[in-house]
């Protein structure tokens, strides 16, 4: 059996991973009759006796976004391994576009990867292949894009992250900050229909920080996809809960205040001992009476 | 007890996950992606990068079978077939072992370094979100040019072996060029040229296939690449010498 490995804009791509109408058995649970893309019931991971997740249960409705909250080691980074079934829950189950990741065998799940974009903690970036290499890889590499056009879309998303005079770099001479940004391109590259973000602003300047936070709620607003963030920086987590990009009359982006609708689209999640302590919209979080989440967020 | 009962268990767990690896490997190879590109690459890195120790390894062993076996023949007053013994030994055993030796101590390393440390710093989880299998786009190109490169090397070292052979023999032992030439002829029947060219196949995909595997279940950070490098070389020069001694008892049970 041969996998289509890739589809060069997934969003558009219909297959084995579009989202499914009906609520067959073994479908993801419906929240408000709408079809998560991501939905996880009561997952549980431990490593050997290090029980990292214990029945974990959550959902992202398309377009949405969650940020996952949470001290050092509570479990951030494995939650979106799972999600690309990098790794496997010793219990539970996890859906991701309509499919089960948990149980599918790692070649189908390449269908499934495909259509989504991850930034890993420390960029992973490929360090015997250029900036451009890195960026255009799924391009270059699985899909079938035409050629100029793929070498169109690098120039393109190095133009977002302000990284177009490095495109013939090695990853080994830029500096951390850049190696972020080179990683946040790459995931963005081939368009995909979801994004996992696993602190992407951790360790840069607060001027390049807002750069990537406006980049995250840009893909968000106006590319329609749906994200996991993670990060430690309260300040990148409430900027991205608290803004909408809009394009204006000269189709230039801009950022401003998100209207109500739009504030309910993003949710925080705070891990703690192996549990979600705390679900809930911005506006709860900061009415939060909780102890551990107060000391958290002052 | 209780260590050495663990040990065993570890142990037939390793064999049992490298197993695992070479049927993919297996599997990889027979349905699509392809990465050609890699394969070229690699052919490249590992033929043409291990060339020169190769050269040096067959050049040295030549002259210094010729001299052993010179000292040797004399005894029974044969210094003239020391040809025959030169082209036997290095044809069957030495050109084989040795070229498979020092392609494990350069590349089996190489590997098990490079794709250790793609493991500690999450390229190979990178690669596998990006939709590319890492068995087909690192392990299958490295194990098919180790395969092929391996043999290529393995004749190489043959050659200059024997080249170096004759240079002992004319300047040291004194037997003329042509006499020691024909003896290299005569000393090799058709069974040993089989011998000779289906060791290294094999000798070539172990080695690799076990720097691979070794570097793919790195673990630990840095220090964890230090010691897969460490273990690919020891498992796989192990490897090298306990395939030789079976696959000589095969062959010599099956072609002769
Ligand atoms: N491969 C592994 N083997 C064993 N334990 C692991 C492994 N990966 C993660 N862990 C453990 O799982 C726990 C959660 O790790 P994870 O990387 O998800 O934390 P995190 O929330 O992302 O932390 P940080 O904010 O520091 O990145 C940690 O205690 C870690 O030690
Ligand atoms: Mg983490």
């Amino acid at each position: 059996m041969t996998v289509p490995i890739d589809t060069p804009r997934a969003s558009e791509a219909p297959g084995p991973t579009a989202p499914r109408e009906d609520t067959s058995p073994d479908g993801p649970p419906l929240v408000d009759g709408e079809v998560p893309v991501i939905a996880f019931d009561r997952v549980t991971l431990a490593f050997d006796d290090n029980v990292v997740l214990q029945d974990i249960s959550f959902t992202l409705l398309p377009g949405r976004m969650k940020v996952f909250l949470g001290a050092s080691g509570s479990g951030k980074s494995t939650i979106l391994r799972l999600v690309l079934g990098l790794l496997r829950p010793d219990a539970g189950r996890i859906w991701v576009l309509g499919e089960r990741v948990d149980v599918m065998p790692e070649a189908d799940l390449m269908a499934v990867r495909s259509q989504v974009g991850m930034i890993f903690q420390d960029g992973a970036l490929f360090d015997s292949l250029t900036v451009r290499e890195n960026v255009g890889y799924r391009l270059f590499q699985e899909g079938d894009v035409p050629e100029d056009e793929a070498d169109a879309r690098v120039d393109e998303v190095l133009g977002f992250v302000g990284l177009s005079a490095f495109a013939d770099r090695m990853p080994s001479a830029l500096s951390g900050g850049q190696r972020r940004r080179v990683a946040i391109a790459r995931a963005m590259a081939a368009r995909p229909r979801m994004l996992l973000y696993d602190e992407p602003t951790t360790g840069l300047d607060p001027i390049t920080a807002m750069t990537v936070d406006q980049e995250i709620v840009k893909v968000r607003d106006l590319e329609g996809a749906s994200g996991l963030l993670v990060t430690h920086q309260l300040r990148d987590a409430f900027f991205v809960a608290t803004h909408e990009a809009v394009r204006g009359p000269d189709q230039a982006v801009q950022f401003v205040p998100a209207s109500a609708e739009r504030l309910a689209r993003t949710e925080f999640v705070m891990l703690k001992q192996g549990g979600i302590a705390f679900e809930g919209t911005v506006d709860a979080l900061r009415r939060t009476e909780d102890a551990y989440l107060r000391a958290f967020l002052s | 007890m209780k260590t050495f009962v663990e040990w065993i268990k570890n142990a037939l767990l390793e064999v049992q996950e490298y197993l695992r690896l070479v049927s993919q490997v297996g599997r990889a190879l027979v349905s699509r992606p392809f990465y050609g590109r890699d394969v070229v690459q690699q052919l490249d890195l590992i033929g043409v990068g291990s060339l020169t120790v190769v050269l040096l390894t067959g050049l040295f062993t030549g002259m210094v079978l010729a001299l052993q076996s010179g000292m040797t023949l004399d005894q029974f007053g044969a210094r003239s077939i020391v040809g025959r013994l030169v082209s036997a030994t290095m044809v069957k055993e030495l050109g084989p072992v040795l070229t498979a030796l020092m392609v494990t101590g350069r590349v089996g390393s190489g590997i098990a370094a490079e794709l250790g440390s793609m493991v500690v710093t999450d390229q190979i989880a990178a690669l596998r979100a990006l939709g590319t299998d890492p068995i087909r786009k690192l392990v299958l190109p490295r194990v098919i040019a180790g395969t092929v490169m391996v043999p290529v090397l393995t004749v190489v070292s043959n050659g200059v072996g024997m080249l170096g052979g004759m240079i002992i023999s004319v300047t040291q032992l004194r037997v003329a060029a042509s006499i020691y030439w024909s003896n290299v002829v005569d000393g090799l029947y058709m069974a040993d040229i089989w011998m000779g060219l289906i060791k290294p196949v094999v000798l070539g995909f172990a080695l690799v296939s076990i720097g691979c595997h070794v570097g793919l279940r790195t673990k630990g950070g840095t220090q964890g690449v230090g010691r897969a490098t460490t273990n690919a070389v020891v498992t796989g020069s192990v490897a090298v010498l306990v395939l030789d001694f079976l696959i000589t008892k095969l062959l010599i049970s099956v072609l002769y």
